[in-house]
């Protein structure tokens, strides 16, 4: 059967889509021009920042601000430690997530589905409640402005927990069963078979949980003193406290800061959205 | 799960293995559970008991000295102006910015949810806020805010409308947080309800469309109601996570102008880390955890009552 549309309802069709683009234009302008706006302050000579009405392209492209940012701040080494704290950080929760969730999967021990409630319980309370006995127990570690202060009280999570036991339930016991059967430890099972199977949940869990850890800041600004150590984030913000005025300065400092993780999601954006979608399935 | 009902008969040495592998399976149950527990034994559990611990004594890290002061550090806060303001201006924060973003976000997917070209071009492009880190967004904010050479102003001026201090201006910079969060967060929120509009089945809107319902009518009776659950989470979550909001305000304001933007978890790292007046900033620490323990539990006891599923 094939149906004639008129030609006024395909003009009106047309319409309503030019509208829709408009509507889209429009607050893509909104979501994305404060980045614009961002690079254009950082790349433009210093006598067209401070001017009124403000100069939205600039007249040419000035390096004079990048330089003077990486004369008072080292922040290609905060970029580094960010990258090394976020992905350490990642791959020792991935692990000791996974390791939980095939426990609390596949194993059968007593207490596992009490001690699984209970932890799941954790999940709602707030980092407040635990941030200052947390940073008593790190001056009684030693761990004061260490990395290792950083990394290892958050590499226990019970949304990933969770998540990865959800994954491992999908997977058939046959498997497991056929690989005991040729002679292989629970151990050499999830290391060969159960993680390589993971991948996509890992990578999902994973993208998400560096996201996190690359954006944190307040535990950092309770740990760090040496400027050197310091992550992205909070190296930004001591920048601003101690040249507020300097605007320029600011906004290529956050240029810098923002586009290693932009380009990270466009690149990577189907496992941020993977990973959004599943933290709503938890409610 | 592997259970374990056979109907052999277990004697002897079969009895015996078996009791072996059961014995193999609980060993390794724990050994893998051991690094989780551990860690959260120690940074989640004792840290939950010791705070409560440190909200009855006058606790001051740097000191030796640790009395036992009772209920003084509550009968402290809740006798505190300053507290209240927190709370109020926290309150304010919370109540504007769930419901703004509850719409923004909403819209945002109904819009996107379409099959035309370049669609995931601008998908991508609402997204991309949200993998900025709240430092980073409240920078970009606070230059467009700039009452002097800001974009702000300057677009209000065209306009003819009066220039503001916004973040140095009491009455604004509460509301200059809000919509720096919703600008910077929107996004999420859109992935999520956009997975819940692709989850409702095409039928019910065939069969309404039959029925002659115009598109309203068919968010109203359709769209709203299937979406529900995703609602209710975004709301309950959205409160939990502005109950605590703390960078913007760290980066931006330090609680001012004249403490409007003094929020929970700010007050808390003043009182704790800047005053080191530990247990007071616990016992702050307790009232926050009972206001999201009330909301957690809605969402629990609630959450499938209020809700409509498919």
């Amino acid at each position: 059967m094939k149906r004639v549309i008129p030609l006024k309802v395909r003009l009106a069709q047309a319409a309503k889509l030019f509208l829709i683009y408009i509507v889209l234009c429009a607050i893509a302008v909104i979501m994305i021009g404060p980045f614009l706006w961002m690079v254009s302050t950082a790349v433009k000579p210093l006598q067209e920042v401070y001017v009124y009405p403000p100069k939205i392209i600039p007249s040419r492209l000035s390096l004079e601000n990048l330089r003077e940012v990486m004369r008072i701040i080292p922040i290609f080494r905060y970029l580094l430690n960010t990258a090394y704290l976020a992905v350490v950080g990642t791959a020792l929760q991935l692990l000791i997530a996974s390791m939980a969730a095939y426990a609390f999967a596949r194993l059968n021990f007593p207490g596992r589905d009490t001690i699984f409630f209970l932890f799941l319980g954790t999940m709602m309370i707030p980092g407040a409640v635990t941030m200052i006995p947390t940073f008593i127990i790190m001056k009684v570690f030693g761990w004061m402005d260490s990395y290792n202060a950083i990394i290892i009280p958050s590499m226990a999570s019970a949304f990933g927990t969770f998540l990865l036991r959800q994954f491992f339930l999908t997977i058939p016991n046959e498997l497991e069963d056929a690989a005991r059967i040729d002679g292989a430890g629970r151990v050499r099972f999830y290391l060969t078979i159960l993680l390589p199977l993971s991948i996509p949940a890992m990578v999902t869990l994973g993208i998400f949980n560096f996201l996190g850890r690359w954006n944190a800041f307040m535990w950092p600004l309770l740990i760090l003193r040496t400027k050197t150590k310091f992550p992205i984030q909070l190296g930004l913000a001591m920048f601003r406290s101690e040249w507020t005025q300097s605007t320029h300065l600011m906004m290529t400092a956050t240029t810098i800061s923002v586009i290693p993780l932009l380009i990270v999601f466009v690149a990577a954006q189907k496992y941020f959205v993977q990973g959004v979608v599943l933290s709503g399935l938890k409610g | 799960m592997t259970t374990r009902t056979g109907t052999i008969e277990r004697k002897g040495w079969t009895n015996f293995q078996d009791w072996l592998s059961r014995k193999e399976e609980i060993i390794s149950g724990y050994a893998f559970l051991l690094p989780t527990l551990i860690s959260v034994l120690i940074f989640v559990v004792f840290p939950v008991f010791f705070s409560f611990y440190i909200s009855f004594h006058k606790y001051d890290y740097l000191s030796a000295e640790r009395p036992f002061v009772g209920f003084d550090n509550y009968v402290r806060l809740f006798t505190s102006e300053k507290f209240w303001q927190t709370l109020a201006n926290t309150a304010r924060y919370a109540l504007a910015i769930v419901p703004l973003n509850l719409i923004v976000a909403l819209g945002l997917a109904l819009l996107i949810n379409r099959h035309i070209p370049a669609i995931n071009v601008f998908r991508t492009a609402y997204f991309s806020p949200v993998v900025t880190s709240s430092v980073a967004v409240a920078m970009i904010w606070s230059w467009i805010f700039d009452p002097g050479f800001g974009l702000l102003n300057h677009l209000l001026r065209l306009v003819g409308l009066q220039p503001q201090l916004w973040l140095g201006s009491p009455k604004w910079a509460i509301w200059c947080l809000v919509f720096m969060a919703t600008w910077n967060g929107a996004g999420y929120n859109m992935m999520i309800f956009l997975a819940g509009l692709q989850g409702i089945s095409q039928e019910y809107y065939d069969a309404a469309t039959v029925d002659g319902a115009n598109s309203f009518q068919r968010f109203i009776h359709i769209t709203w109601p299937l979406l529900s659950p995703t609602t209710f989470f975004v709301v309950i979550t959205g409160f939990i996570g502005a109950l605590q909001v703390f960078d913007q305000v760290f980066v931006l304001t330090k609680g001012g102008p004249a403490g409007s933007t003094r929020t929970i978890v700010y007050y808390l790292w003043e009182q704790g880390f800047q005053y080191f007046d530990m247990g007071f900033a616990s016992a702050l620490a307790y009232v926050l955890f009972a206001l999201i323990f009330i909301l957690t539990q809605i969402n629990w006891r609630f959450g499938s009552r209020l809700v409509h599923y498919q």
